[in-house]
């Protein structure tokens, strides 16, 4: 590069000869080269700038082109890679503890049609008729003559109906592919499952959202497709769910009781075997919710757990643990029993009169309302709350059922000394049969707190502590006597050692005060009492025995006949070997096999 | 020498083209298989699901509850009691057979009886 001299000598020179600074010259030419590279500089780094936007602008036009793309394309599934994926169904299947499948879904077809496409609307709604008794031809006239472009006409076909609406063989009649949900065990665990319905529909494919039980609680879950279709386990267990409704639709019928249900539950991990509420409905044809009269009268009421009921002497168990576990009675402490028991302007009555004073044994034995009442006054109001509330019995159950939220149990708001003794023996405050299975769960499992769950657990689960191990063990001493020599003599099970408590109340008027005729008998038991492994609720709505001659209402007569066939027909499929003396032989009866 | 390597790279950009022609429809041809095998596979799978249910259905408790009253003279099916459950000391295992004198070597004289056999009477043998 040829520069430029800052003192060129011919002007130094020139200049020198007239007199000026030379130095003027070399500032001045000084100045003009620093311009000079200022100006080179300058335009490269406007360059570098531009180079620089542009590389931006083409960067954040390709983001931004691309976000508009992935927008706006149709998704397709990938042709080339090879997918694992093995979703069919929008929806995932509801499976038993085993695998065996309650709720799985099926292709199926919707009816709709397009009037404007429609060669003969006349011909087409007396053959759409025909297929369909319960459609109103004269309707579908008007409806196909009239300036209707799209109505749907049917939302779910049998693929019999659809070959014969193909038969009618009009333009105008088309199908649109549907997912349907399907329930293949009827009516089996139907409170449980609850249902499903169509959400949003268009023609090619509806929206299956759940409507009640499970398949509303886990919606989500179902239908999330990162799931990869992997069904929903319960903890239910399809055969002896099958069994126990079976034994349960039975003794309804014999005892003459207006419903009935039962609860299955294990006592260390909380989980629900069965759960059966009767009257039951089929979820594949889920009646309507009743926009009248009394919710528990429709068959879609879950009696298990939306069911609040009094339930009577079954709760003389959490007083009595509860006395033991704070030390205040021992077994063989006497208690007063005189009845009537008067407490200002009550009175409390025995069923039977058992004499001037009773051991707190005999009080669970006999199943004495004034002895119970009078351990609780032993206990007082506050102690007695904070021990059912730390039972759950003042909140909703936990169950993963939609329904299970809203049924609050009824505690009474003022606890003056009257509520302390009636809620020891089971009246003034409502709960449902599982929050009963789980209190009867935690009192016989050692202590623990069980919460009750319709999901499969994989381990126990140890709650919190509520009683200790050693008044659990007394507990289910007492139960077991009640079962061998007090109210509850028909739940004997050969080799199963059942324990339990008899429960009958007097069924409240919706008007205030009780019928005299209409009791809640309820039976909880545990088995096998030595190792408690299930607790059994049974509870019969209304229930009347006339076996002998006699109506008898009283839950030794009732429930626990049902609770005891219930626990012979369902304990040998859950596995558990009867306990009996192998000398006796009693125990292996010979096949007889016919060639 | 020029000519040779101009004729030699045209010969080339046509063997190029012709391979990626068949290439090109040899991927093509791929896609649709996989397309149709894909296909064919998710077909399968809703089958298998319906077939799924209608085991489910079939297998319904009630159904089978039926099947074995139906049936109760052929199989004398009954629901599961707790007398079925026995106790291995219960069972009457045969005795042993009585030790076998004076048999020469290697003789069989009694085979062994591998499969077992049902009495006429029920009882076990």
């Amino acid at each position: 590069m040829i520069r430029v001299p800052l003192r060129p000598l011919a002007r130094i020179l020139q200049a020198r000869s007239k007199g000026e600074n030379p130095d003027v010259i070399e500032r001045e030419n000084l100045r003009l080269r620093h311009e000079a590279m200022r100006d080179k500089a300058r335009a490269r780094a406007e360059g570098r700038l531009l180079v620089l936007g542009l590389f931006f602008f083409v960067a954040f036009s390709m983001v931004g082109a691309r976000m508009g793309l992935l927008a706006a394309s149709e998704p397709v599934e990938p042709a080339t890679a090879s997918t694992d994926s093995a979703i069919v169904a929008q929806r995932a299947d509801i499976v038993d503890r085993n695998g065996r499948i309650l709720a799985t879904n099926l292709l199926t077809s919707a009816l709709y049609a397009q009037p404007p496409l429609m060669v003969d609307p006349q011909r087409v709604a007396v053959e759409l008729v025909k297929v369909f008794p319960d459609l109103d031809q004269a309707q579908l006239v008007k409806d196909f003559t009239g300036t209707r472009k799209f109505l749907w006409i049917k939302r779910k076909l049998s693929p019999e109906q659809m070959q014969a609406v193909h038969d009618i063989g009009d333009p105008g009649l088309l199908f649109g592919p549907r997912e349907m949900r399907l329930y293949p065990n009827g009516t089996l665990a139907a409170h449980v499952l609850g249902g499903a319905g169509f959400g949003r529909e268009g023609v090619h494919s509806a929206e299956v959202i759940g409507t009640a039980g499970v398949e509303k609680t886990f919606d989500t879950f179902l239908r999330d497709p990162a799931n990869n279709g992997a069904p929903l386990q319960l903890s239910l267990d399809l055969t002896v769910q099958a069994a126990a409704e079976q034994v349960l639709l039975g003794g309804m019928k014999l005892m003459k009781a207006k419903a009935a249900t039962s609860v299955l539950m294990d006592v260390r991990t909380g989980e629900i075997l069965s759960l059966v509420s009767l009257p039951d409905f089929d979820p594949n044809t889920r009646p309507a919710q009743p926009t009248s009269g009394d919710p528990s009268d429709s068959p879609l009421f879950n009696r298990a757990v939306q069911g609040v009921y009094e339930l009577g002497s079954t709760f003389k168990i959490f007083t009595i643990a509860q006395a033991l576990d704070a030390g205040l009675v021992n077994v063989n402490t006497m208690v007063k029993t005189a009845s009537p028991m008067t407490w200002g302007k009550f009175k409390i009555r025995d069923f039977h009169n058992y004499g001037p004073e009773l051991s707190v044994q005999d009080i669970i034995v006999k199943s004495s309302n004034i002895g119970t009442a009078r351990v609780a006054l032993m206990i007082g109001a506050e102690r007695q709350k904070a021990f059912l509330k730390s039972l759950g019995l003042f909140v909703a159950t936990p169950v993963e059922l939609m329904e299970a939220p809203g049924a609050k149990p009824l505690v009474p708001r003022k606890w003056p000394e009257i509520t302390t003794m009636t809620v020891s023996y089971g009246h003034g405050l409502s709960a449902s049969p599982l929050h009963l299975a789980a209190g009867f769960a935690t009192i016989a499992n050692g202590g623990t707190l069980v919460k009750p769950t319709l999901l499969k657990q994989s381990q126990p689960v140890i709650g919190p502590r509520v009683i200790s191990e050693r008044t659990s063990a007394i507990m289910r001493g007492l139960m077991r006597d009640v079962v061998t020599h007090g109210t509850a003599t028909f739940g004997e099970v050969p080799g199963y050692f059942v324990g339990g408590k008899t429960g009958t109340a007097d069924k409240a008027k919706p008007t205030g005060g009780y019928y005299k005729d209409k009791v809640i008998a309820s039976f909880a038991a545990v088995f096998p009492i030595t190792d408690p492994r299930y607790v059994l609720v049974v509870t019969l709505d209304e229930p009347v025995d006339t076996s002998t001659g006699e109506a008898r209402r009283t839950a030794g007569w009732t429930a626990v006949p049902v609770g005891a066939e219930m626990i012979r027909r369902v304990a040998p499929l859950l596995g558990l070997r009867p306990a009996i003396d192998p000398a006796t032989g009693a125990a292996l009866t010979v096949a007889q096999v016919q060639e | 020498m020029r000519n040779m390597l101009f004729l030699a790279s045209a010969l080339a950009v046509m063997g190029l083209a012709f391979w990626a022609y068949r290439e090109n429809y040899q991927t093509q041809q791929s896609q649709r298989t996989v397309r149709a095998l894909q296909n064919e596979i998710g077909a399968l799978r809703e089958a298998l699901s319906v077939q799924r249910a209608e085991w489910a259905y079939l297998n319904r408790p009630e159904r089978l509850a039926e099947l074995a009253n139906l049936n109760f003279d052929r199989l004398n099916l009954l629901p599961l009691d707790p007398g079925q459950f026995g106790e291995v000391v219960a069972i009457p295992y045969p005795a042993p057979p009585a030790p076998v004198a004076d048999l020469p070597e290697g003789a069989i004289e009694s085979p062994v009886d591998v499969v077992g056999t049902r009495s006429a009477e029920g009882t076990a043998p």
